[in-house]
């Protein structure tokens, strides 16, 4: 993975020590309340219903051993022993005190992490892929690429107070894993038909109040304008974008309100002046940061373990997880192998500092000291031998992240919500354990199959309920806790919102509103094969709308 | 009363903004809005004194850059904390235009935390906002030694340093 040289060193301490400064001055009485709220942003520190909120950078998703058990001695000296891994592959911690944010950060800097753009409206933490590098389905490695923005977008001056947040994407694969049509921007590492490397770029997609599945504005950039590019689109994004109204600043809103053609004619008059200029990556830039993301030592043979094999046969629990956690590698020999964060009684994407050591340990052990974060909260070991699995597997049984959930019912993604955030309209850890408890029994999941179920607190839409397959959204009606329920939605290749069933759902009935689209899924499906995406796109939502209001159809008047 | 920051140094505040309806001063320079130089163009181009430009942080470079070409120096707005477009007008004058002549930076965020960012897309002197001590914003030119984007000629490139070493 990336590590930091002079320069990334010097910059993250120097931001560590303006930091400071500026939370002392804010103390001091010296920087107003709205300026320094603006700049802690900036470094993540949000202060939520019951205390700040720090949300730590972990770019594009990857930690080292040593990392993790930095985060691990943060969470024990700062917070209450545990810390929460986001749908943005970043690590938040629930309770640190205002005054000790900059020895947090100081700490975090003496391992190459940061704070910097994990919040306020700038260019955010990039995210790609978490099984970059090991995907089967992949065309180039994308880390690098991402490293090479992330750098350009740290402490950009010029858009640094953008009209609101800028999420940035990377895919280089078939099946994409990391949402790039749901991002402000999306791209693509592709290759053309003479066989050069470049980008598909997607610009305006976004979840939040009102979602968009973003469109293609470039079908093919070469690999050596990527900042070049991205800085005009910022550009353009930085002058126009609305700021009148928080809810239509996005970029999504300037590409929908200007129209696609316009939009992107002025993104490419702007691209013409600037793409042979200083920002035009050379072959040398990319072969230096393609240096950091070389390919592991791998046991040449891995593959000729068959212990492995008997493993599997004579234990089924085992086999059990071995289904559902791992994913095929590149390597013969090798697995990818999920750390499941969604346990019966624990939050999604939660993790205590005992679990982070432990998994940093385990890392050492087997996995060449590397972890990663997904988007579905949940941690990866990328690189395990097949002959070391059972040993890990025992070990993850024992802190409790085995659960053989990986892409099933009850993987689900949700954001904070009540319980945490102070925007939240309604729970939705609460809603997640109660469908944990309806649908408790693996084998059942097991036999449901892959269901992605996503929840929000708010229309921030911070769990990308619109994406989900089911999607719940906590609104408030007179006070109390209601969800609002879609089906359908998608943020891989066949991206796609979901549609809502009808009115919102009381607290009481929501996980049983989830228990009868599955039923309704169930029964109609025409195999296993079929998803609940496709059934739903086959059957609409009619059979799905009757069940949840106990409508009869002749008595249904108007979808 | 607003301190004046030219080229990181704190100098007397010589700069006269003229309000739209205030009539120009016999001698001395000033600045007047942009409305106001499209309007009176012919007869504030005949002065002998240097007229500067304030520009709305909402124009557009492309279509008005013939009028201010010859201008010593140019206003740029950050009315408020959290509206950067100016930033966007500064790094045009510097890079697609070349302009030479003096940036000022006048507004509600021409502070402390906000200079060196202005600083690093071109603006080279800083009307501060009045609750600002001046000295305490010089320091904010040292928070950071080097960077990853092209910035002004003091600071490291980070991109350009690793190209230099790696051609060694
Ligand atoms: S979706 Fe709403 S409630 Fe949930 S974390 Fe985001 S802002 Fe908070």
């Amino acid at each position: 993975m990336y590590r930091y040289d002079q320069y990334d060193q010097t910059l993250v301490n120097e931001r560590v020590a303006q930091y400071r400064d500026q939370t002392q001055r804010f103390l001091a009485g010296t920087l107003p309340d709205d300026e320094f709220r603006a700049l802690r942003l900036r470094n993540g520190l949000y202060i939520q219903r019951f205390a700040p909120m720090l949300r730590v950078s972990v770019p594009y998703g990857m930690l080292s051993s040593k990392q993790v058990r930095m985060l691990a001695h943060i969470a024990r000296k700062y917070d209450k022993g545990y810390g929460h891994f986001t749908t943005r592959q970043n690590i938040q911690y629930n309770w640190p005190k205002l005054e000790e944010v900059p020895d947090i950060l100081a700490d975090l800097a003496s391992v190459e992490m940061h704070a910097i753009q994990t919040s306020g409206n700038c260019i955010r933490n990039v995210t790609s892929d978490h099984l970059a590098g090991v995907a089967k389905d992949e065309l180039v490695d994308p880390r690098p690429y991402c490293e090479i923005t992330r750098q350009w977008a740290t402490f950009h001056p010029e858009f640094n107070w953008l009209p609101r947040k800028f999420k940035i994407a990377f895919s280089s694969t078939t099946a994409d894993r990391a949402a790039i049509r749901v991002h402000d921007i999306g791209i693509q590492i592709v290759r053309n038909d003479k066989g050069e490397l470049g980008y598909q770029v997607y610009v305006g997609g976004g979840l939040g109040r009102t979602p968009i599945i973003g469109p293609l504005v470039r079908e093919f950039l070469p690999e050596l304008d990527l900042l070049s590019y991205c800085e005009a689109v910022l550009r353009v994004y930085n002058r126009l974008g609305r700021r009148d109204n928080m809810y239509k600043a996005r970029i999504k809103i300037l590409v929908k309100e200007t129209g696609l053609a316009k939009f992107t004619e002025m993104v490419e008059a702007e691209w013409a002046h600037i793409k042979d200029g200083d920002l035009k990556l050379q072959p040398q830039d990319l072969e230096r940061m393609k240096s950091h993301f070389t390919e592991f030592a791998y046991d040449k043979n891995a593959a000729a373990d068959t212990t492995y094999a008997d493993r599997l046969r004579e234990d089924s629990a085992f086999a059990a997880w071995a289904k559902r956690n791992l994913k095929e590698h590149r390597q013969p020999g090798y697995s990818i192998a999920f750390v499941s964060l969604k346990a019966s009684g624990v939050a999604p994407g939660d993790i205590t500092a005992e679990q982070m050591d432990a998994v940093a340990e385990l890392s050492d052990q087997y996995s060449f000291g590397e972890i990663r974060s997904t988007h579905e909260q949940n941690l990866v070991f990328a690189d395990v031998r097949q002959q070391d699995l059972y040993a890990v597997w025992l070990r993850l049984r024992e802190l409790g992240l085995a659960t053989p959930n990986i892409g099933l019912l009850t993987d689900l993604i949700c954001c904070p919500g009540l319980d945490f955030c102070s925007l939240a309209n309604a729970g939705s850890i609460g809603v997640a354990q109660d469908i944990f408890d309806i649908f408790e029994n693996l084998d059942y999941q097991h036999d449901i199959g892959e269901i992605k179920i996503k929840m929000s607190g708010c229309m921030n839409g911070c769990g990308h309920h619109t994406v989900g397959h089911i999607g719940i959204l906590g609104v408030d009606k007179k006070g109390e806790e209601w969800y609002q329920v879609t089906i359908g939605g998608s943020a891989e290749n066949d991206a796609s919102l979901g549609d809502r069933t009808g009115p919102s759902i009381s607290r009481a009935d929501i996980a049983g509103v989830v228990e009868k689209i599955v039923d309704v899924y169930l029964e109609n499906r025409h195999s296993e094969d079929e998803s609940l995406l496709k059934t739903y796109r086959r059957i609409g939502m009619q059979p799905f709308k009757e069940r949840i209001y106990n409508t009869a159809p002749a008595a249904e008047a108007i979808a | 009363m607003s301190a004046l920051i030219r080229n990181r140094q704190i100098v007397p505040n010589d700069v006269t903004i003229l309000d739209d309806e205030a009539a120009a001063p016999q001698n001395g320079n000033f600045v007047v809005s942009l409305a106001r130089w499209q309007k009176d163009n012919a007869q504030l181009r005949s002065l002998s004194v240097d007229v500067g430009v304030r520009l709305p942080n909402t124009a557009d470079l492309t279509t008005i850059w013939a009028e201010l070409e010859d201008r010593k120096l140019i206003v740029l707005d950050f009315p408020g904390f959290a509206d950067g477009r100016a930033y966007s007008q500064a790094r045009l004058l510097r890079d697609r235009y070349a302009y030479k002549g003096e940036i000022l930076a006048v507004g509600g965020a021409v502070v402390r935390d906000q200079i060196q960012g202005m600083q690093r897309s071109g603006i080279n002197s800083f009307l501060l906002r009045a609750d600002q001590d001046p000295n305490v914003c010089l320091t904010a030119f040292d928070d950071f030694a080097s960077a990853y984007q092209r910035a002004t000629d003091k600071d490291m490139v980070i991109p350009r340093e690793h190209r230099r070493s790696n051609s060694l």
